[in-house]
């Protein structure tokens, strides 16, 4: 993966850097040791490492303004770093660039049931912040797998969704506000408790902007009344298009599930040897959960169980008590582990229309014969993201080109068919150089131009989300 | 103007020789009309994809919203976001269309579960100020692939761009709704309820509070609708009646479309806060006429003397739209002022996207 030379000029000024940054942090939020900078060389796509010239960690938005407000004036990258569970190398350094990490920003600054919101510090993991407010019944909605780790920081840069984002939507439609900082220190108060815009809908395009336009320092979060209970009910097919077919239709009947995941054979066979969930042998599965009152759940789930028997299911089974459910689960959330059990593996995460599963799932077949590395699936079949999960041996020389050389061509599909190269993970640098294919020159351009008036310089995070061929001239300034 | 194409649009603002002022089906505009020849889009129109079993729309601009909303009906599902029709209230005729459903983030009462028209975009095409037509998210709904000017655009009124086409997620139309309701509140007691209501797991799609009455609405499959609503009603305590299904659709009519206000003298004013902040302003509004909708969130209100709306508001956050002025007053923007640094920001999306100062130039600031 090309990144940008490293600017040895910036380099050489290493400890006029540190210097001023000392002056605004304390000793030791600012790192620049070499062993220790090497901490921050890479986020969760460990393919691509670099250490960072240096590292901060600030604790207040005060902290954040000062610190870029001198990496502007002295014309160094900056590139902000939630957790550092991206899988797609949003917060993978430069050499030349100051990582600025949130981690150490954690606190919850309001917590408002009567009004359904919470502000917290950026750096709080997304689980903790259902963590503080689920004893008084409320939680986060957006559940990406990361969450235990993952931070808000990095969710409203990436966007994240989540399993359960058919019925409660991603990040974006549960972000109220955000205290941004600009590349030059200003700091922003961006939407709030209130709803919508009253201007253009900005909190809308910084959403999702990976770390592009600002740092995000604090925000708003709508949490949600818990749901009384939820059950899931698993399902096994004979093909993936019935399974597919059988999707379509629990929706078309005007059932909406708040989750409705999807494994193929490879998945679950993978996940059956890792996990031991006692999932059948079929080709595909779903499982599909539904929430509400006992009630509500039976009168929910009569109807899609009604559905699916009209597709001859191989197996179907509603979870009986809370551990039924825990088992039906079981497999799905170590689909993952299972696959690294196996080999290295690369997660691919783009959308396609849900009518062109069965077709996608076939070429992905097709295409895992022609390069020669195993590719399982699974994914939320309710809103058409995919992750396949490619095999490869990272120790064996070719096969991780060969293996981005397939998922590329599996991304080209997607967009083919009419969907997009990301659900939910980003483009960071690993979709960096595919954008072109999703994109005309116009499109990516308008792109262009949010960064160039948010950030003039273009000194946050420059070298990702667009081809650097695109982006050159403007880095250059 | 009238282009009856995505081409002739892009032309017809490629050529331009001065201000283009952009309309929908005019029924939705705010502020003082911006100069400029007229540009409509109703010619762009036609539904060009519908997968029910996808939850996805895809329309030209200018299709007319009733025709959006009835296809969808026919697949039993609906635009989430319950579209206001305001010319009643504007005194506007007109056919509404989705592009001008889009560029006004058109959201009524079902904004506080489902989220605003923005939230449902999925998807749009649309001409900047040089006549570049330009293509951001898609028709899937879970889409990252850069930056979200989808977002940007829905409520931007066609500052930006045009709209040519837009996207949208949508949801099954529910089978049954209901309504519970109780009168004699006052604001303290009626945020109270409805903060209640929507932090129970009842999922209340609707929260409104007029003329002393709260109204609460639960949608969804009949048995479920039964359940939640003696469940809300035992929540909340003594003295809440449920309406049947007709009566309540009625009842969410009156609030979405702000019926109260139709026909009636003075500036109608359009604000958003926190919703327990519904007390406050309504202490500072006395004498206006208000409605109150999303929990107490957004606050209309009819005032018939100047009132200093912007100033009631200042002290808690939140904003303020002039949807309605009136002669006689002094002249105030229509649009919420912004802080210097925000309107820095929108001064710079403008001149990129309409370098020229081309589209709807006087309105948003």
């Amino acid at each position: 993966m090309e990144m940008p030379k490293i600017d040895a000029a910036i380099v050489a000024r290493k400890p006029a850097i540190i210097a001023a940054l000392q002056e605004v942090l304390p000793d030791d939020a600012v790192i620049f040791d070499e062993a220790e900078v090497r901490a921050y060389e890479c986020d969760a796509l460990t393919a691509y490492r670099c250490p960072p010239l240096v590292a901060v960690l600030p604790r207040t938005t005060a902290e954040v303004s000062d610190v870029l407000r001198i990496c502007h004036q002295m014309g160094v990258p900056v590139v902000p770093r939630g957790a550092g569970t991206s899988l797609a190398g949003g917060a993978l350094p430069t050499g030349d660039c100051v990582i600025l990490g949130v981690a150490r920003m954690h606190d919850v600054l309001e917590t408002d049931y009567p009004n359904r919101f919470i502000r917290v510090q950026s750096g709080r993991t997304n689980l903790s912040v259902t963590g503080a407010v689920e004893s008084d019944g409320f939680f986060y909605a957006p559940d990406p797998s990361s969450q235990l780790a993952c931070a808000i920081a990095g969710n409203i840069a990436m966007n994240s969704g989540g399993a359960h984002c058919l019925k409660y939507g991603v990040t974006t439609n549960n972000l109220l506000g955000v205290t941004l900082v600009q590349m030059d220190g200003t700091v922003l108060e961006i939407g709030g408790a209130h709803l919508d815009a009253a201007g253009l809908d900005l909190l809308g395009v910084i959403c999702g902007s990976e770390g592009q336009l600002g740092v995000v320092t604090e925000a708003v979060l709508r949490i949600l009344p818990k749901p009384e209970g939820a059950r899931p009910v698993l399902m096994g097919f004979d093909s993936n298009e019935v399974a597919g077919e059988c999707v379509s239709d629990i929706i078309k009947a005007g059932i909406l599930p708040v989750a409705i995941e999807f494994m193929d054979r490879p998945c679950i066979e993978a996940t059956e040897a890792f996990a031991k969930a006692g999932y059948p042998k079929c080709e595909a599965l779903l499982i599909v959960e539904v929430e509400g009152s006992k009630p509500e759940i039976d009168e929910q789930l009569a109807l899609i169980i009604e559905i699916a028997k009209r597709h001859n299911p191989i197996e179907l089974r509603e979870a009986a008590d809370e551990d039924q459910a825990k088992r039906i689960w079981l497999g799905r959330k170590s689909a993952f582990g299972a696959m690294g059990s196996i080999n290295d593996y690369m997660c691919l995460d783009g959308t396609i229309p849900v009518s062109s599963l069965p077709f996608v799932l076939r070429r992905i077949g097709e295409m895992s014969k022609e390069y020669g590395l195993d590719v399982a699936n699974v994914f939320h079949a309710g809103d058409g993201n995919m992750h396949p999960l490619i095999l490869f041996d990272a120790n064996k020389p070719g096969d991780l080109e060969l293996c981005e050389a397939f998922g590329a061509d599996v991304l080209k599909l997607c967009v083919e068919v009419g969907g997009c190269l990301t659900g939910e993970h980003g483009v960071g640098i690993e979709k960096r150089d595919l954008m072109k294919v999703q994109f005309a020159p116009a499109d990516m351009e308008a792109q262009l131009w949010v960064k160039d008036v948010f950030d003039p310089k273009w000194l946050l995070n420059p070298a990702k989300v667009f081809p650097l061929d695109i982006t050159a001239s403007r880095r250059a300034v | 103007m009238r282009p009856a194409n995505e081409l002739e649009l892009a032309e017809a603002i490629r050529d331009a020789a001065g201000p283009l002022r952009v309309v929908g089906g005019g029924t939705r505009s705010i502020g003082p009309a911006p100069v400029g020849e007229v540009l409509e889009t109703s010619g762009l129109s036609g539904i060009s994809l519908y997968e029910p079993g996808a939850l996805t729309i895809v329309a030209a601009a200018g299709t007319p919203l009733a025709q959006v909303e009835a296809e969808l009906a026919r697949g039993g599902q609906r635009l989430p976001f319950e579209v206001p029709d305001l010319r009643g209230l504007l005194q506007r005729e007109g056919v509404s269309t989705i592009g001008g459903v889009v560029a006004a983030n058109a959201s009524g009462p079902r904004r506080i579960q489902a989220g605003a028209c923005r939230d449902s975009l999925i998807g749009v095409r649309f001409v900047d100020g040089v006549g570049t037509v330009i293509k951001n998210g898609g028709r899937v709904m879970k889409n990252v692939t850069g930056y979200d000017l989808v977002k940007l655009i829905a409520g931007s009124h066609g500052c930006l761009g045009v709209l040519s086409e837009v996207a949208f997620k949508v949801l099954p139309r529910p089978e049954v709704e209901a309504t519970l309701i109780r009168d004699a509140l006052d604001p303290a007691a009626a945020v109270q309820a409805m903060s209640q209501a929507l932090g129970s797991p009842f999922e209340v799609t609707g929260a409104a509070y007029l003329g002393g009455q709260v109204r609460l609405r639960i949608e969804g499959m009949a048995g479920s609708v039964a359940y939640r609503t003696a469940a809300l009603a035992k929540l909340l305590g003594a003295g809440w009646q449920a309406v049947d299904a007709a009566t309540s659709a009625a009842l969410w009519l009156e609030i979405r479309d702000v019926q109260a206000f139709a026909g009636k003298p003075g500036q109608v004013w359009r604000i958003s806060v926190k919703p327990s902040d519904m007390v406050q302003v309504l202490a500072g509004l006395a004498g206006a006429q208000t409605l109150c909708d999303w929990g107490g969130g957004l606050i209309w209100a009819r005032v018939e003397e100047p009132v200093d709306v912007r100033g009631v508001i200042a002290p808690l956050g939140g904003h303020a739209s002039l949807i309605r002025a009136e002669a006689g007053f002094a002249q105030v923007p229509a649009f919420q002022p912004e802080a210097p640094a925000i309107a820095a920001l929108t001064a710079g999306l403008r001149a990129k996207f309409d370098p020229k100062g081309t589209l709807n130039r006087s309105l948003m600031g």
